[in-house]
């Protein structure tokens, strides 16, 4: 079924042996001449070396997941094949290094030496493109595609760039030519149409940092860590310009409080961070809730507790995202499900932040973060750059006395008051009395009110059970219901990246409901569970692997769930 | 923010140090009006928390705006204001517990950035507002209530440690002398880079200092505080070392960095040579055109 209309490669090694470099080569190809495709790798925390691997889908139709039925396995070593080899595909090829080990001959392997014959090109660094062409011949890919990709990455303008680029053709040459002495094929890979849209190719972190441009992010200030730290080296890299200001902090605590700063005094302001730094942020958290400060904080999960799996991904953020902070304070939540996504929610979630005054979490995951996607050109000038209401009145001006929103003196500005992390009065002066408490806390609460422009999808709405997965789940729970579909068991579908405040007419619709399945990766079920603190019937299929789901997984178990619900709905 | 307010119902002790402190920074904060001709609403003061945060709200006269955020992190929001919007003078207002213990982690980035704030500590040596525990200036031996066999460790040098984190003005001040301290807290924000101001501020409940600072010749005590001699020479930042780690609290300009290069002033020379990027730049950079 999906070698129908796609093609799934991974390479599998040690770290530093090009996996990455492979895989973003066949990407740009493909890319270049009008494919799909989404790359997807992960690695263990360490500068180099560790089992890495790297994942590419090419595809003549928008790709939703990194697909988990291989297609080939490109094994760089022994370890590699042997924890990948089950992944492929029935049909499937696996070629091997062979200067690392030899297989027995089982029918759908076969061993190159990738190295020697790299080198023999003259260029130490060729063994990628002997791997690249060996794929190309197993699905009958124009060798041109190859070339012209050759010629394009590595006209750098240098001295030896002719003879880097003759190196590298003639190693696809070999590598096609050792591929060509097997009988092994893989048919031709779907034809294509040239789309008619401008496209980019990003990541998911890239278009969260694209997106917050978009909307006219002024201060960001971040601490690195895995993996986010590619946004604050793109916003250290891109954030120039007359009144912008960006930072790398001396920790998560300095981010926050920072950026906090920096929304006081008129900015929008952004940072980023994985679990680890959000757990420091807390108590900052907290203060710009209380405040009444707009500002921004990138969660890109990764494993957890503690420590975690800092490169795997998981969503088990969702809760502290929610409730970051001690007391009584409840965060809106974004949660990009695509890389389209995630421009999107760059924007949208500095736009909350302005319009409410306060903090808004825009909760991104590891799977996106390390995902390249050929994506439709985002609309720029489409971006609404959406500022808070600034006070421009006279001196005396009571910050806090309505019962709602109200507009917000600027330093420099009229309307000077205390922003205090204490409970406070109008005026921001510290008060204990019991009708202020009462009031101040509804106060904050009446403005997430304010954020009830979330968008959703629904399909097949009137189907008593539905899916609703969230954030990175979204691709492979997508797949698995339309793969259902075709088997003919039908469901609902429901989608927001708006988590909190979730849209109006999607609760209510979620109310109605007999079963909502919430495919997600924690142990807990902590977006499941929140649905049900809102008097939703929501049950999770969760996984907590430190991997994204696999399709075929969710096919058997969303029945299975289904099925086992309604045998309880029966004995009750 | 005024003591007009009915509602605030915070007051210091009788004869609390914090007083006078209050005073030299209105009297500091006015005379930079005057000269400079400056609105208060251009100054943002950033208070912790401690009886010293309480600052920002009892300031009198004309109000400029105020920060009491949480404990120990004045400096990261200083830093943020100030970053973002250079234009404004950011003061800070805290105590020994929340700019020395819990705050301390952030004293060494903001010093080497030379982050172009001035920072007012007011050190009673004991945490007041939680009634009378141990602080980092607490004396070694000190009984508190979670030091009651003594306190284990001994006392931090501030002025020693501003020095050597780099901070490029040190000042110490006493809260009984408002006038010599609202010249040091004025010369402070004038100077461009991180400047401290380190104040004596006895706690009359829990650790009067007072007698200890100014002496007391009929009972034979030494006063604890001096002057800096005339003769000091406050660009040079050994003898400033020499001076603070010599005995007791010297009181006035220790050290002034002459060639100090605040973070704002180098900032905006690098960022000035940096080609502004839209964000249409940036989307278009990663597009690819398909053969």
């Amino acid at each position: 079924m999906q070698q129908d209309k796609d093609f799934i490669v991974r390479f599998a090694g040690e770290g530093g042996q090009g996996m990455v470099t492979a895989a973003d080569s066949l990407a740009q190809s493909a890319a270049q001449v009008g494919y799909f495709i989404q790359t997807y790798s992960t690695f263990p925390s360490q500068i180099v070396g560790g089992p890495t691997w790297a994942q590419i889908r090419i595809s003549n139709k928008p790709v939703l997941s990194s697909g988990d039925q291989l297609d080939a396995l490109i094994a760089f070593n022994r370890e590699a094949y042997d924890t990948h080899a089950d992944a492929v595909r029935d049909g499937g090829v696996i070629i091997y290094n062979s200067e690392e080990f030899e297989l027995e001959d089982d029918g759908r392997s076969f061993g190159m030496r990738f190295d020697e014959l790299g080198k023999s090109t003259g260029n130490p660094r060729a063994a990628n493109m002997v791997v690249l062409g060996a794929i190309a011949h197993l699905v009958s890919w124009p060798q041109q595609y190859l070339n012209d990709f050759v010629v394009r990455r590595f006209t750098r303008g240098r001295p030896n760039d002719e003879e880097i680029i003759k190196a590298n053709i003639e190693a696809l040459g070999l590598g096609r030519d050792g591929a060509a002495t097997t009988s092994f094929d893989l048919g031709e890979l779907p034809s294509i149409e040239k789309p008619d849209w401008d496209q980019v190719l990003v990541n998911g972190n890239q278009a969260i940092a694209l997106g917050a441009m978009a909307a006219g992010v002024d201060t960001f200030v971040g601490y690195p860590i895995s993996p986010a730290t590619t946004i604050l080296v793109f916003m250290e890299q891109n954030l120039t310009g007359e009144d912008k200001f960006v930072y790398q902090a001396s920790s998560e605590i300095e981010s926050i409080n920072a950026i906090a700063g920096a929304g006081f005094a008129g900015k929008k302001a952004m940072t980023s961070t994985a679990g680890p730094g959000l757990s420091l942020m807390s108590e900052g958290v907290g203060m710009a809730w209380m405040m009444e400060i707009p500002l921004v904080i990138v969660d890109v999960q990764r494993g957890g507790p503690a420590t975690g799996l800092p490169t795997k991904t998981e969503q088990s953020d969702f809760q502290i995202a929610l409730h970051p902070a001690h007391g009584d304070a409840s965060l809106p939540v974004i949660a990009p499900g695509t890389v389209e996504e995630c421009f999107t929610a760059g924007a949208v979630s500095l736009n909350w932040a302005e319009r409410y005054q306060g903090p808004v979490i825009l909760l991104s995951e590891h799977m996106l973060s390390e995902r390249s996607q050929n994506i439709p050109t985002p609309d720029v000038a489409g971006v609404v750059d959406e500022r808070r209401q600034v006070y421009r009145g006279d001196n005396g001006y009571l910050r806090y006395e309505s019962s709602t929103l109200s507009p917000m003196p600027v330093p420099g500005g009229p309307g000077s008051y205390v922003a205090n992390a204490s409970e406070h009065d109008p005026m921001g002066d510290t008060t204990h009395r019991p009708d202020r408490h009462i009031h101040m806390t509804e106060r904050r609460f009446s403005k997430l009110a304010l954020l009830n422009d979330g968008t959703y999808e629904e399909e097949l709405a009137n189907e008593p059970i539905v899916i609703m997965p969230w954030g990175g789940s979204k691709g492979p729970a997508r797949e698995a219901y339309d793969e259902l579909l075709a088997q003919g068991i039908q469901y609902g579908w429901y989608y927001t990246m708006y988590l909190h405040p979730l849209p109006d007419a999607l609760l209510a619709s979620l109310k109605q409901k007999e079963l909502v399945i919430v495919p997600e990766l924690n142990y807990l079920g902590q977006f499941a569970s929140y649905l049900r603190s809102l008097g939703v019937r929501a049950e999770a299929i969760t996984q907590y692997s430190g991997l994204p789901f696999g399709v075929r997984d969710l096919i058997v178990r969303i029945p299975e769930l289904a099925a086992s619900m309604k045998q309880g709905v029966v004995k009750s | 923010m005024t003591t007009k307010n009915p509602e605030y119902d915070f007051a210091w002790c009788p004869g609390c140090g914090d007083f006078g402190v209050r005073r030299a920074i209105e009297w500091a904060v006015e005379r930079r009006m005057d000269t400079l001709g400056e609105v208060i609403e251009n100054t943002v003061v950033v208070a912790g928390i401690g009886c010293s945060g309480n600052m920002v709200h009892l300031l009198e006269g004309p109000q400029p705006f105020g920060i009491h955020g949480i404990h120990g992190r004045t400096l990261p929001m200083a830093f943020g204001i100030k970053g973002s919007r250079p234009d404004l003078n950011v003061l800070i207002a805290a105590g020994d517990g929340d700019f020395l213990s819990i705050g301390g982690e952030h004293i060494a980035p903001q010093a080497q950035r030379n982050l172009n704030v001035t920072a007012v500590i007011m050190d009673n040596g004991v945490y007041g507002l939680t009634k009378g525990q141990s602080s980092p200036t607490t004396a070694l031996e000190v009984i508190t209530p979670t030091t009651p066999y003594g306190k284990m460790e001994g006392a931090l040098n501030p002025l020693d440690l501003y020095l050597t984190l780099g901070a490029t003005y040190v000042a110490s001040g006493i809260s009984s002398k408002p006038r010599d301290l609202a010249n040091l807290i004025y010369d402070a924000m004038n100077h461009s880079g991180f400047s401290m101001v380190h104040v004596q501020s006895p706690c009359t409940t829990y650790n009067d200092t007072f007698e200890a600072l100014k002496g007391n010749p009929r009972k034979g005590i030494q006063p604890l505080a001096w002057n800096v001699p005339d003769d000091h020479d406050t660009s040079d930042k050994a003898a400033a070392v020499e001076l603070v780690r010599s005995y007791g609290v010297p009181v006035g300009l220790l050290y002034q960095d002459p060639d100090s290069v605040a973070l704002d002033e180098r900032y905006a020379q690098i960022m000035s040579k940096q080609r502004t990027r839209t964000a249409q730049d940036l989307v278009d950079s990663f597009a690819f055109a398909v053969q």
